[in-house]
Order: structure tokens, then C-alpha cells, then sequence
């Protein structure tokens, strides 16, 4: 049995050359009445999308929420009655952050259950295997969960987006505060690695800021294995930053290993400042990591407050924001059983703006408008602090962050306004000067 | 002709693979969709992995836990030469991994050759623990935890513009596997292949009948090594990414388990075995977002009925399927009142010396 | 200098953790001739049935005990319903079990106790002492984790030489075919050696929780570290055991601290390759080599 979709390479040319064609198709039948199944995963009454997820292994802790989390706001769309009439069924699937599983979960979604688009498949090593597969079947790969800069790549891998500042962008803001505010201390890293792409992405951000401003920054970073005996060994590697009087720890890593970092920190009698990337300082993961024991008791109470952060969503703590009200409100009936978190947030904001692209795809969306529709975006409401940045030639989601301070409870307060930059090395950092965006009443993207 | 084909195993086998490469192309070509095409791909891979470590546990006695280490290195082979040259011929890479894989495997052997069961085992273990640190740490040759990306073969132009690559690159796969099985069929029936046996079953014995007992070990070791070096170039084609993670101790214990519950000792059952090992997941994933459950259930229940299949298999067909299938078939026969010995499948093995 | 006390001090400590596990392991082996690749997840289940009791308001010690006592129990049910009919079978029927009831245990852990990472309590600090204005390298939990795990030895040693329960399950051991003539139940014997071995995992399990938190996976490489130790000591010999794993612990904290923490693995590796190039039944293997 042949798929019931060609994948003739000559009609793919043409989707690659005539994507302005093509687009013109969709919305001229979408000018019709009638829902039709324009393309692959979709018919006149569904969307299917699939994704991959670390839904067991040693990466589920926390990430495995994202995506039930995503299907939840999902499920709300679908009881409101759904995008252009269609529900939307989210099919997301276990790789346990492992490449080779979710190379083949991701044939799974494509070639037999025919999802219309990738969407929010999760991690950097896992999602590289697949990428330039889904190009070359030219399947949408929306919002990959993941701050890579290789997702932002328009030329060579046209259907793919990222969506979360990349952590290149997060570095650079998170140096610019550290030059402002830290001119006189000693700067030192914690980075996953030596060689991972988001310790490395991260570090040359800050290193952009930090350039030619005359800090005293210790030039050995101390990197850690995200494993178990890896966790064993922070506390030795945190006492080499400690010897060469690191004052402040600039630190790219997951949140248990910025729980680590901060409990050996406070192990050894060693205080520095953390300033965390937005990846490993959710506040409510650190504190379930920290505090669910008994731990708090012997560690100094609020371990993690004062420590800086950046965030690009509304802060999870700020109860009266209207985003963090319509996802608490959604999580409440159609997920009760996730906590509220960074990672739920994470994966509602990312369904949105999924909902966002799909209802701009036209009544009866194909592959070809559904990635013109990011393209040409300019959405002015979104969960994000800032605007999308996407364009035919920008495949980068959210450019801007703000950075924030933890308190004692785990409260969020942010410190200054929200700052947007791109990941080159010159970049400017701009001050973005727009309000905030607030969700439609019933909590579904207007057309 | 019927007494011909029993004198002559070489003879016979060949027949049997140039059968099984017919049907095999059908299959593939005709009957398959793409996605059975790739997941086919995928067990192949595992059959020649598992094949190999066949031989040197099941036939010669020695375990290994570490051969998802020895596939890794079969994929950096091929992974490193391409991102060199990309466009040097897929056999010249498939060639090049057996090679490096089987020196590879002979550099283990010698240092394995003086150890037995558990030891073997915890060595093999901590190679297969250690060994990806070798590629996420020399960042500038491997690529670090990012990998290095591989493009899969594409179809000769001949063969149409529509032609799906999945397809062709299971055909690639397949007559990779039928080539390995066969020679790998006609190995275990040889003298190589007795020398094998005796030194698992009686090393003593095979000491005093002047068998060098450490060459023929890591002899068995290189073999199975070179298996693993060809299926590790093929994987690194069909996962287009080379990484560290792509190689965990999961990969090496899923090996083992393909061999144990196929049937040790028996290549059959390293194709049974691949084909559950490969297959479970497929049938019992996607529970996660169709039932109604909370995600930390629902989440767990495709591992968690792994797991128990792991279990039940092992505790109701203690020497595998292909040996609980072996001994059915003998049942039927001794019944239907023939005394022939069941054909295609190898008897089943004595205990490896562990 | 200071560092290096830092490395050396927690090489000892993790290599105590590790010690625990190895332990564990041999006692396994030494019993059934099996090497019980599930230790560290039945491990990682105690240590969460510990956190459900401490959650409800229970003191850390009876956490601790409830732990050990699942443990015991845990450890004695598994060789009863599931390594008994394994026994007598090739070894390797053994090892695969062992991996489903890993596997099927680290996929029940996240269904029983929520899928996020917890951090267990420690039952004293783990803040390094004090002495005037200088901080030494040392920490009351971490002389609690030493302390801990030389207690269970002592005491296992104490239970083994010195009772007529413990002569009974050496005599099931050695020669399961002799002391069943002498009256000894074996299967009891055997079963209570995998009871006592689990127990002495989930201690493992509580010592190495606070520092590697605790998930589903949690004890996978503690247990390939106790594997490697276990190994390195030889696996006949408890104190070998003991040895290999603190030397484990000391190698990967030296690799970590002076290369680089993701070489960690490859310097444990190497130095297995190293003692079992030169002795390859482990550095406390005395004579009973296997060759002609």
C-alpha cells in the first residue's frame, strides 16, 4: 500500500518553487464553503499533527508535560469547536530522547498516520535526526521545542521553525544585564558540555555582550554530564569556580542541574550569584526539585532565591496576567492532573500559536499555505512578551526576553523592561517598546 | 537432487538465501508501504547486529554487553569518511566500517579472551557505558553531542523519480543481511564454527583436542564485530544522524535481549528476536495522547508492557521463540512419526560458559 | 590542594554509594550465580516508597527503615516468583529477566509517584562543616554516607561469620546440593540472601538519592559504577568489592575534577581494562582460575 499522498519529487519542486502558487490555490479555495481534505492529516472535520516527546527516560522529568499540557489547550479548541470547523488531534509520541527512536517515530507519523505537521518535537540531538527528512517531504516542522539557532535556517531547511529565543539571543541579553549590574565582579560558567550546543550557544552569547567591556571573566568554564554520576560530580567542578573566586555563575543548564549546582554551591559555604538561562530556572520544577523532600530543611530556606533569570512568557507567578489565567483555567479542566509550571505554560503557548498559523492557513489548509502562513505572520496577539520575529527568511520564533529575579517563595519579579536582539555577534540589543498582548475573551486566536 | 542438497550445506544454504532474497524483493517492492519498508529496514539492521553477537555468545560463549559500542563505531566509520568525502560509493563505506569495526573487535577480544562470564560482561558493560563519551568529547572529528548528519543513499536514477528512498535503502539493507546470514550460516556449519562450539562447551576439552582456545575467541569476537560494523554504517544511513545519544546501553541490552528471546544460540532466532525487539515498541507506542489516562500513566504503559513481555517470554520459552518454535516442530514430527531433525533451525545451544 | 581534598573526599563518598551497591551485587552473585542488573531500580523504588512515607509526615528514619523493610521484601518476592524458575536455566535467561523487571519497574515508578524529579532529604546536613571562618571540605552527611554503608558491613559480616542463619546461607552457597542433605532449606536460604542484598541496594538508594535526585532512572549508572567496582574487586569477594567501588569513586572524581566530567565513564573504563588486563578475576580473587 502506497500513501495516499504522492511524494512525487517533481510535484515537490514545484511546492519548493511555487509556494506563492500554491498559496494562491489554498486561498482561493478557501474562498469556498465547504471544508475539503486539502492535504495530507487533514479532512473536512480534522487536523491530525504529531510530535515526539520525551515521555519516559531520563529527559521526562518535567518535558514529558509539554506536550499533554500542549493537547490540552488543544482539547479546549476542539470543545469550542475547533479551527475552521476541524478538531485537532495531537498524536505525540515517545523517542525518550533518544535520536534513533525519534527518527522512527517520526516515520510513524509521517508515512502511517499521514499527520499534516510536525509540531513542538522536542530536543536538540533527538530533532536534528529528523529535520532534514521533513523537509525533504516538505511536512511543516512548527515550533520546535528546542533553543538551537540550526532551526533558523530558511534556506536550507525551508518547513522547519523554531519558536523559543534561541539560546544565543538569551545569552546576549543575559550578558548585557551582567555588564550592567556585575561590572566589577568575577564571572564564571556552568555549562552543559564541553560539547553541546546549548552550553556552547549560550556561552557565545554572553561572551558577545561581555567582549571588549573589561570584566574579569574566569576563562575554564565548568561543565557537567546531565547524568546521574554527572550530578555526583558538580559539586567538585562548582569548588573550581569557588578557587578561582568566581562571584558570579553564569549557568546554561537543565533545571535539575541548576538544582544541583545551587545545593552544592550552598554545600561548600560558597555564595556566588546565579544568573540561570530561561531553560533551567522555572521556578516551580526548581522548587519540586529542591524542596519536595524534606531538603529545605537543611539547606538554607529559599536556596534559589536571588537568583536571575530571563523569561520571553508571562511570568507563571503574575496571577492576574490574563495568559496565565486562561491557561490556569484550561490546565484546570482539561489536564487537572499537570502542576503548573514553566513546561505547561510552555506547551500552551506553543499550542496557541499553532492555532494562530493553522487558522491562518485557510479553510482548507495545505502543507504549502500552512508554512506561507507563518511566513507572512504578523500576528499582533500572542502569549509571548514580543512579537514573532518569523519572515521567509527569519525562522526564529520570540527574539526578546526580559530578565527576572526568583524570590523567596518562588515568585517571579522581572527587572527592567523586555529586551529583543537576533543571535549574530553585533546585534544590537533593543529595548522593545510595545504593550504586552492580551488573549481574545474566549481564549481562542481570532481569525 | 535431495541427497545432494544435504551433502552439500553451502550448496543448500545458498539456494535458501537466493530464495529468501526473492521473496524479500517482492516484499519490498510490492507489498510494503514505505513506513513497513524502513521499520523492515530497521529490524534488518538489528538481525545483522544480532547475528553477530549470535555467533560469539551464542555459539562461542563469550557475553557481550557492549555491542551497541562496536555498532557505534561501524557508524562514525561511515559518518566521519562521508563528511570527509561525501561522495565516495556506499559499499566503500559499508566495507570500510566491517574493517575498522572488526579491528575494533579484535583489539576487544584480546582483552577479553582471558575473561569469563560476569567479568566479560562488566567490561563489555563499562565499554558500552564509556565508549560514547570518545565522540561527544572530540567535538571537532564527531561532531559532539550534535553528531554529524549523514544523507541517506539516494536511488539510482534508473530506477524513477518516484521511486521511494525508503524503499530503496531496504533493499540496500536487505541484501546486506541476506549476504551476512548466508555466510554466516555456512561459518557456524564449518570447522571454524565447531571450533566455536566446543571451546563454549568445553574449554578444557577443547584445550586438549589442541584448539588455541584465546585465537579462536577472538576470532569469534572479530566476526561478530564486523556484523556489528555493517550494521552500524547502515544504521548511521538510516537515522541521517550520527550521535552519542543515539548509543546508549539501551541499544547493546536490546541486542542481548533480541538473541535471548529469539533463541540462543540459533541465527533464526536472531531474526525472531530482532523482529520482537523492533516491532513491540511499534505496537504498543502511540498509547500515550489515544487513551484517556494521565500522562504519567499513560506516558509509561507501552515500557511497562516491554517489560513484562520481557519477563513472561523468558519465563514461558526459557530457550527463546525460535527454541519454543523448535521444539513444537520437533513434537509434531516425532508425532507425524519422522525422524528427521528439524532443518533450518540449529539445535539449541548448551548453557554458555558464563 | 584544597581541590584535590574536595575530589578525594567526594570520590570516597560517591565510591561508598557505590560500595553499597557493589556489595549488594556479590552478595547476589555469591548466592544464585546471577548478577542482578535490576538492583539499582529496585533501588530507586524503595527510595521513593521512603519519600511517600517521609511526604506523609514521618520522620526520616521511618522513611529509612519503611525502605529497607520494602527492600528486604521486594528483593525476596523477586527471586521467589521470578529467579527461582530462572535458576537452573542458562545465565543469560537470568540477565534478561533482570532487565524486564528494570525496565518494568523504572516504567511503574513515574505511574505510582508522578513523573518530575524530586530531591530527597538528607537526616543530617549536607552543608560542609565549619571550622572558625574556614570551610572544611567535609559535610555531616557526607561522614553519615561512609558511616552508613561501613555499618551495613560490619553488620552483615557480624550476621554471616558469627550466626548459625548466616552459616546456613554461606553452607546454601557453597554447596547448595551438601546442605540440603544437612537439612538446610535452600530455597529460603537463597531466598533471604536476595531479600538482605536488596536491602543493602535500597540503603544505596537513600545515600545516593540526595545528591543524583530521584527519577525513574536514577540508579542506572550507580549501578554500572557498583557493576565496575564489584568487578574490579572481584565478585567472591565482599571487601574486594567494597574496595573496587570506593576506587571506582575516587577514579571518576579525579578524571572529572582534572580532564573533564564527560571522560568520567572512559576513566572508569580504563582502569576496569587495567586490573582485569592483569588479574582477570579481579584484584581479591584468590587461585580457582578456570584454565587447563
Amino acid at each position: 500500500m502506497r500513501p495516499p499522498f504522492g511524494r512525487s519529487r517533481t510535484l515537490a519542486i514545484a511546492a519548493v518553487g511555487g509556494t506563492a502558487v500554491l498559496l494562491t490555490a489554498a486561498c482561493g479555495s478557501s474562498s469556498g464553503t465547504s471544508n475539503s481534505a486539502s492535504a495530507p492529516g487533514v479532512t473536512a472535520t480534522t487536523v491530525t499533527i504529531g510530535s515526539t516527546q520525551p515521555l519516559t527516560g531520563p529527559a521526562a522529568p518535567g518535558y514529558s508535560e509539554i506536550a499533554p499540557a500542549a493537547n490540552a489547550y488543544f482539547k479546549y479548541v476542539n470543545a469550542h469547536g475547533g479551527v475552521n470547523g476541524r478538531k485537532i488531534t495531537y498524536t505525540y509520541l515517545d523517542d525518550q530522547y533518544n535520536p534513533t527512536s525519534t527518527a522512527t517515530q517520526t516515520r510513524k507519523l509521517v508515512l502511517q498516520d499521514h499527520v499534516f505537521a510536525m509540531f513542538q518535537a522536542l530536543g536538540t540531538p533527538t530533532h536534528l535526526s529528523v529535520v532534514s527528512y521533513l523537509n525533504s517531504e516538505h511536512v511543516p516542522d512548527l515550533f520546535v521545542a528546542s533553543g538551537c539557532n540550526c532551526w533558523n535556517n530558511a534556506s536550507q531547511y525551508p518547513d522547519t521553525f523554531g519558536w523559543q529565543p534561541n539560546y544565543t539571543i538569551e545569552g546576549k541579553v543575559l550578558g548585557q544585564y551582567i555588564v550592567q549590574n556585575f561590572p566589577s565582579k568575577k564571572i564564571g560558567f556552568f555549562l552543559q558540555g564541553p560539547n553541546d550546543e546549548f552550553g556552547a550557544d549560550g556561552l557565545a552569547g554572553v561572551m558577545d555582550s561581555l567582549q571588549g567591556k573589561g570584566l574579569s571573566v574566569d576563562s575554564t568554564p565548568a561543565y557537567y554530564t546531565p547524568t546521574a554520576a554527572g550530578a555526583m560530580a558538580v559539586g567538585a567542578a562548582i569548588a573550581g569556580l569557588q578557587a578561582q573566586g568566581v562571584q558570579v555563575i553564569v549557568s546554561f543548564s537543565v533545571p535539575l542541574f541548576t538544582a544541583v549546582a545551587e545545593a552544592s554551591a550552598a554545600g561548600l559555604n560558597y555564595h556566588p550569584q546565579f544568573v540561570v538561562s530561561n531553560v533551567g530556572s522555572d521556578p516551580p520544577t526548581l522548587s519540586a526539585i529542591l524542596t519536595g523532600g524534606a531538603l529545605g530543611k537543611k539547606l538554607p530556606a529559599g536556596l534559589i532565591a536571588g537568583t536571575i533569570s530571563d523569561t520571553y512568557l508571562p511570568v507563571l507567578t503574575a496571577s492576574s496576567n490574563p495568559w496565565v489565567t486562561l491557561f490556569q483555567s484550561i490546565k484546570a479542566t482539561y489536564a487537572p492532573s499537570l502542576p503548573w509550571d514553566g513546561n505547561v505554560e510552555y506547551g500552551m503557548a506553543e499550542a496557541y500559536t499553532f492555532v494562530q498559523a493553522l487558522k491562518a492557513a485557510g479553510q482548507n489548509p495545505t502543507r504549502a499555505s500552512m508554512v506561507a502562513a507563518v511566513e507572512s505572520s504578523r500576528w499582533t496577539d500572542g502569549p509571548g512578551l514580543t512579537p514573532y520575529a518569523y519572515s521567509s527568511s527569519d525562522h526564529n520564533g520570540y527574539t526578546g526576553v526580559q530578565m527576572v529575579t526568583v524570590g523567596a517563595d518562588g515568585t517571579l519579579t522581572t527587572l527592567g523592561p523586555v529586551e529583543t536582539t537576533d543571535d549574530t555577534p553585533t546585534g544590537a540589543i533593543v529595548t522593545y517598546s510595545g504593550t504586552a498582548s492580551t488573549p481574545p475573551t474566549n481564549g481562542i486566536p481570532s481569525d | 537432487m535431495n541427497s545432494l542438497l544435504r551433502r552439500f550445506t553451502f550448496v543448500r544454504h545458498g539456494l535458501f538465501f537466493l530464495g529468501l532474497a526473492v521473496v524479500l524483493l517482492i516484499l519490498t517492492s510490492f507489498v510494503f508501504d514505505s513506513y513497513t519498508n524502513y521499520n523492515v529496514t530497521e529490524v534488518a539492521i538489528f538481525a545483522i547486529s544480532a547475528a553477530g553477537l549470535t555467533v560469539l555468545t551464542g555459539i562461542n560463549g563469550q557475553v557481550s554487553l557492549g555491542h551497541g559500542a562496536l555498532m557505534m563505531i561501524g557508524a562514525y566509520t561511515t559518518s566521519v569518511l562521508l563528511t570527509w568525502h561525501p561522495d565516495l560509493p556506499l559499499v566503500l563505506m559499508l566495507i570500510a566500517s566491517i574493517v575498522s569495526t572488526g579491528i575494533a573487535g579484535a583489539i576487544v577480544g584480546i582483552a577479553g579472551a582471558r575473561l569469563r562470564g560476569p567479568y566479560l560482561a562488566g567490561a563489555t558493560l563499562a565499554l558500552a557505558v564509556a565508549l560514547p563519551q570518545v565522540p561527544s568529547h572530540f567535538a571537532s572529528v564527531f561532531g559532539g553531542n550534535q553528531g554529524l548528519s549523514v544523507s541517506p543513499p539516494t536511488p539510482p536514477a534508473f530506477l524513477g523519480t518516484s521511486f521511494a528512498p525508503e524503499q530503496w535503502l531496504a533493499w540496500i539493507t536487505l541484501a546486506a543481511a541476506v549476504i551476512t546470514f548466508f555466510v554466516l550460516a555456512n561459518l557456524v556449519r564449518s570447522a571454524t564454527g565447531r571450533r566455536f562450539r566446543m571451546v563454549r562447551d568445553n574449554e578444557v576439552a577443547a584445550r586438549l583436542s589442541g584448539i588455541d582456545v584465546a585465537r579462536t575467541q577472538v576470532l569469534a569476537f572479530v566476526v561478530s564485530a564486523a556484523c556489528a560494523g555493517l550494521a552500524g554504517s547502515l544504521f548511521a544511513y538510516w537515522v541521517t544522524v550520527t550521535s552519542p545519544s543515539g548509543f546508549t546501553l539501551n541499544l547493546s541490552l536490546s541486542l542481548l535481549t533480541a538473541i535471548v528471546i529469539g533463541g540462543l544460540g540459533s541465527l533464526s532466532g536472531a531474526v525472531l528476536g530482532s523482529f520482537i525487539v523492533v516491532y513491540l515498541p511499534v505496537w504498543t507506542g502511540g498509547f500515550a495522547s489515544s487513551l484517556n489516562l494521565s500522562s504519567n500513566i499513560a506516558n509509561n504503559v507501552p515500557l511497562a508492557i516491554y517489560g513484562v513481555v520481557l519477563i513472561v517470554a523468558i519465563l514461558v520459552f526459557p530457550r527463546g521463540v525460535a527454541g519454543g518454535v523448535a521444539s513444537i516442530v520437533h513434537g509434531v514430527r516425532r508425532a507425524a512419526g519422522s525422524n528427521r531433525r528439524a532443518g533450518v533451525l540449529p539445535a539449541a545451544p548448551q548453557a554458555p560458559a558464563q | 590542594m584544597r581541590l584535590f581534598v574536595i575530589y578525594t573526599v567526594d570520590g570516597i563518598t560517591n565510591g561508598m554509594v557505590y560500595a553499597a551497591v557493589a556489595l549488594a551485587l556479590v552478595m547476589i552473585w555469591r548466592a544464585t550465580r546471577i548478577i542482578n542488573y535490576a538492583q539499582g531500580a529496585m533501588a530507586m523504588f524503595t527510595t521513593y516508597i521512603a519519600l511517600v512515607v517521609i511526604r506523609h509526615g514521618a520522620p526520616y528514619w521511618l522513611g529509612f527503615l519503611v525502605a529497607l523493610a520494602t527492600g528486604l521484601v521486594l528483593g525476596a518476592v523477586t527471586e521467589r516468583l521470578l529467579v527461582r524458575p530462572v535458576e537452573s536455566r542458562p545465565p543469560l535467561n537470568a540477565v534478561i529477566l533482570s532487565l524486564g523487571v528494570l525496565i518494568l519497574l523504572e516504567a511503574v515508578a513515574p505511574m505510582l509517584f508522578g513523573g518530575q524529579t524530586q530531591s530527597f532529604p538528607v537526616p543530617v546536613s549536607n552543608i560542609d562543616f565549619v571550622v572558625g571562618t574556614t570551610s572544611l571540605p567535609v559535610s555531616p552527611f557526607a561522614v553519615f554516607t561512609v558511616g552508613a554503608v561501613l555499618i551495613a558491613m560490619l553488620l552483615l559480616f557480624l550476621v554471616f561469620q558469627r550466626t548459625t542463619l548466616g552459616l546456613r546461607m554461606r553452607a546454601a552457597a557453597f554447596n547448595p546440593e551438601i546442605a540440603r542433605i544437612l537439612g538446610i532449606r535452600v530455597g529460603r536460604m537463597l531466598t533471604l540472601g536476595w531479600g538482605l542484598a536488596a536491602l543493602l541496594g535500597a540503603l544505596a538508594g537513600m545515600l545516593a538519592a540526595p545528591a543524583v535526585y530521584l527519577y525513574p532512572s536514577n540508579m542506572d549508572e550507580v549501578l554500572v559504577f557498583g557493576f565496575t567496582g564489584a568487578i574490579i574487586g572481584g565478585l567472591e569477594s565482599p571487601v574486594g568489592a567494597v574496595t573496587g567501588a570506593v576506587g571506582v569513586g575516587l577514579a571518576l572524581s579525579y578524571v572529572s575534577g582534572y580532564i573533564g566530567a564527560d571522560l568520567a565513564p572512559l576513566g572508569g573504563f580504563v582502569i576496569l581494562i587495567l586490573v582485569l588486563m592483569l588479574r582477570p578475576q579481579g584484584l581479591f580473587s584468590f587461585g580457582r582460575q578456570r584454565q587447563v
